[in-house]
């Protein structure tokens, strides 16, 4: 059958995934030409998978579906626009190597892959194909989710490349830009580690595995029932903080060691949001906006999913602007690049997984 | 004096308008308000809030933030009058900052390209230098057609030891980003019309019935002009379950008594009249009207004869051509057998409607059971004869959202606007393109200079190939 050959597919790339993150900082951290290369080739090896994949998994969903390929497009629910992105983001990644002629940001955007893939095991999101409710059948809401995940992937980039410029171009721990990047990289890390624990600790009780983040979201740390529990999560989030704040230079060191000038860096994140802003603002905003006007007669509600657009949105525009401000090149507008893409995420996940849990009642 | 002081007050607001930072203070301050609003439920009940807040802040806490909250106007913030402002104060920054630059862009527009010095051109950010044989007055024709080659169409211009042409290509590109910000304003003036001039309601409308007004939310009537009716309503299942794959609504308008629209609409695809839109967006049951539903039935008998009969729960029917006679003695409108195989009703809605007929007479075994709409496997009898359980007409109705927005139009063609403001914006430039011939010790030297105000690496690459050109002409030229 094969809607288990998709997903023995699935379980490949993310094997190769998370072979090929191991490679690139191995590569970065023993800079030998040969790791590179098995990493790139892992990569590919990666990506073929998982195009067969989604293939298949559209194949299936046209058999269940029967309402033509157009209708069947695996796009329709949390898991499949995040393998989706995983997708569009490797794609773009490998068409960086290729004309930039660099493997280092291979070690920045893999992990990214790796970890979307993680989450979606760790979250126990539901993989199974779900038949479309009338008013998703829709040809504009198939644009719209497309185009905003290639921009999503796009803003990704941007994203990586934006924390590399601030790792490279940072001097001094009591710099607010060095200080911004390691604490947004301990952020991620430890929301990463918070959740993982949350999952070995209820995954056995909760009833379905899409309650997990809904309801007992940091339950097992931060909001512990025991608060000698929380105290010492808080305790050992600001430690771990700390540590990676004292010893950043060494992955500066790691990075500048390549040929990455902070000018690549910044053309990179700069070009990446200039095509992913047009794309998220037709696909993202617009078809949006006509999709809902057609589905329910108004192209705007002021529904949480579309403020949070409209706030990723102007994050986006207040980076493009903020180029042209006098003294906001460089550093400043790095920073504006990295905390676009955390509206991304939210707006993303965020908006389906925590506020609707805020929002829903019987949870507690 | 007073006139200066006055005049310069107007400056500093003007200046603060036009300026980017401004902008960049707004587009902050327009994020961060919003994103309260997503937390804060808008427009709900109160309870809802509360327990949001309790949740966030503690149960102690939550009672004073909702009342600051609710006087700073968070519980309709999209609506409220500083949120407006921001917004009002944003447009009057785009048109300011816009007409502050404007006259600057169009000159840069309409400013013809002219020829440059050498030392001018050396400086450029794209150069590029060839030697080619032979004297410059030879070489015109093959580098004007090299140029040509690249897209571009050169004027003409002698020089002291040569010739020197010079292109552009593109200077339109400049007001992609007036485009893109003029798009944002003409949305900005669709939504303003729409909200002043256009209305949105619903309706609940039973199969059979007709009305001339919709509903708000607030349950004042909105009168629509015209008459609608809704003739039949139809849900569509996946397979044996009760997801809806698609549900319609089969409308009339009437207007003045006559007929003057007929649409099938569903979800994605409404009905417009007069302006008036009329979305499919729910639907459900009528409890009270179960024993009045009328049960359509198709009879086709075991030689093949085919009648009709509309009935009700409780009535007869007879099979063509037979004295049998059917009787509808039970229904549910959403029947399911437990693991016993005892037959329960699951749901109040007509989502899987059976009827129970109990047939008698012509000698034969009488035969009773479930009849199913949805399953058409229940309709075949065992004697071979069929009953077609059609429909359950008249105890549903359809759920509508009725809008009218007449500057959604306007909407939609500042969207176009703003996609094509962006495409010009990101995926163009103005480039421009001075090749000089200079004569040098019997040969010539080709001085390439370019500049473009975005996407030089694309650029470049013309100019490479523009190289290539020309050094072609030198090998064709030996
Ligand atoms: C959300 C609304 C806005 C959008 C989507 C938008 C979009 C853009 C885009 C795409 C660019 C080109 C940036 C680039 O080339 O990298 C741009 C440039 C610019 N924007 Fe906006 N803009 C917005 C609001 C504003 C506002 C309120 C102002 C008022 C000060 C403003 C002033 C400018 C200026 C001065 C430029 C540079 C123009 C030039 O290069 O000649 N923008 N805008």
């Amino acid at each position: 059958m094969s809607g288990s050959a998709s997903s023995v597919f699935f379980g490949l790339t993310t094997m190769a995934y998370i072979l090929a993150m191991v490679l690139y900082i191995g590569y970065l951290a023993f800079r030998k030409k040969a790791i590179g290369l098995v990493a790139t080739a892992v990569t590919i090896a990666g990506f073929v998978s998982q195009t067969l994949a989604i293939l298949l998994r559209w194949k299936d969903f046209y058999d269940i579906g029967q309402m033509g390929w157009l209708r069947a497009v695996p796009l329709t629910n949390l898991y499949e626009s995040l393998i989706f992105f995983v997708w569009c983001l490797i794609l773009a990644y490998l068409v960086i190597e290729y004309k930039y002629k660099t493997r280092t940001f291979g070690a920045f955007i893999t992990p990214v892959a790796a970890l979307v893939l993680g989450f979606i095991d760790l979250s126990g999101m539901s993989k199974n194909i779900q038949p479309l409710v009338p008013a998703l059948q829709s040809n504009w809401l198939l644009a719209h989710v497309m185009m905003s995940f290639i921009s999503y992937s796009m803003f990704a980039v941007s994203f990586s490349t934006g924390l590399m410029y601030l790792i490279v171009r940072t001097e001094k721990r009591s710099e607010p830009a060095y200080i911004f990047w390691t604490v947004m990289l301990s952020i991620f890390i430890i929301v990463l580690c918070a959740m993982g624990l949350d999952y070995l600790t209820f995954k056995l009780s909760v009833k379905s595995q899409e309650e997990l983040i809904k309801s007992f979201l940091f339950k097992a740390t931060f909001r512990s029932s025991s608060s000698g529990v929380a105290v010492a999560s808080y305790a050992i989030a600001a430690g771990l903080t700390f540590v990676i704040w004292r010893f950043g230079g060494v992955l500066k060191r790691l990075v500048t060691g390549f040929n990455m000038s902070a000018e690549t860096l910044d053309e990179i994140t700069y070009r990446s949001i200039a095509m992913g802003f047009p794309i998220f603002t037709l696909g993202g905003l617009i078809f949006g906006a006509i999709w809902a006007d057609q589905a329910w007669g108004k192209y705007w509600t002021w529904d949480p999913k579309e403020t949070w657009s409209l706030i990723t949105w102007f994050f986006y525009a207040f980076y493009l602007h903020s180029r042209l401000m006098r003294g906001w090149r460089g550093k400043k507008v790095a920073m504006v690049a990295v905390l676009g893409f955390i509206a991304v995420i939210f707006t993303y996940l965020g908006v389906n997984l925590l506020l609707s849990g805020l929002h829903s009642y019987g949870s507690q | 004096m007073e006139n200066e002081k006055k005049k310069s007050v107007i400056d500093w607001v003007w200046d603060l308008f036009a300026s980017v930072k401004f902008a960049v203070v707004i587009f902050t301050v327009i994020a961060l308000t919003s994103m309260v609003g997503t937390i804060v439920e808008q427009n709900v009940e109160p309870e809802k809030n509360l327990k949001v807040l309790a949740k966030m802040f503690g149960e102690s806490a939550a009672p004073t933030l909702y009342g600051i909250l609710d006087k700073l106007g968070f519980m309709d913030m999209y609506h409220s009058w500083w949120f407006v402002t921001f917004l009002l104060l944003f447009a009057a920054n785009l048109v300011i900052c816009s007409l502050d630059r404007l006259p600057r862009i169009l000159k840069h527009v309409k400013e013809k390209i002219h020829p440059m010095s050498e030392e001018y051109i050396e400086r450029m950010s794209i150069r590029k230098t060839v030697s080619i044989k032979g004297k410059p007055a030879g070489l015109t024709e093959q580098a004007a057609a090299a140029i040509g080659k690249i897209g571009f169409r050169p004027g003409r211009s002698e020089t002291e030891k040569g010739v020197q042409f010079y292109a552009e290509k593109g200077n339109f590109t400049r007001l992609g980003v007036y485009i893109t910000h003029l798009s944002i304003l003409v949305i900005l003036s669709g939504a303003i019309i729409g909200v002043y001039f256009g209305f949105g309601a619903f309706l609940n409308l039973p199969e059979g019935q007709t009305t001339s007004v919709a509903y708000t939310n607030r349950g004042t009537e909105v009168p629509l002009g015209f008459e609608v009716r809704c003739d039949n309503f139809e849900v569509d299942y996946y397979g044996e379950t009760d997801m809806p794959k698609a549900y319609k609504s089969w409308l009339t308008v009437f207007k003045n008594g006559k007929e003057v629209a007929h649409k099938v609409i569903s979800v994605n695809d409404p009905l417009t009249y007069e302006g008036i839109t009329f979305y499919q967006s729910s639907f459900g049951s009528l409890p009270d009207a179960m024993d009045r539903g009328v049960v359509v039935l198709n009879l086709v008998s075991r030689d093949g004869k085919n009648e009709q009969v509309n009935t009700r729960v409780g009535g007869t029917f007879t099979m063509p051509g037979t004295a049998v006679t059917g009787k509808i003695t039970n229904f549910s409108p959403a029947l399911s057998f437990d693991e016993s195989g005892r037959p329960f009703t699951y749901d109040q809605n007509v989502s899987n409607p059976a009827i129970y007929v109990e047939f008698s007479g012509e000698g034969g075994k009488p035969f009773a059971g479930w009849i199913f709409k949805r399953f058409p496997q229940t309709w075949n009898l065992p004697d071979g004869s069929r009953v077609e359980f059609k429909d359950f007409w008249g105890v549903q109705y359809t759920g509508l959202q009725v809008r009218r927005d007449p500057g959604v139009l306007l909407v939609y063609l500042g969207c176009i606007f703003m996609a094509i403001g962006l495409y010009i914006t990101f995926f163009m430039s103005h480039k421009r393109l001075w090749v000089s011939l200079v004569e040098e010790k019997g040969s010539t030297k080709v001085l390439i200079g370019a500049t473009a105000n975005k996407n030089r690496a694309s650029f470049e690459k013309d100019i490479e190939k523009l190289a290539g050109l020309l050094d072609e002409a030198r090998k064709g030229g030996k």
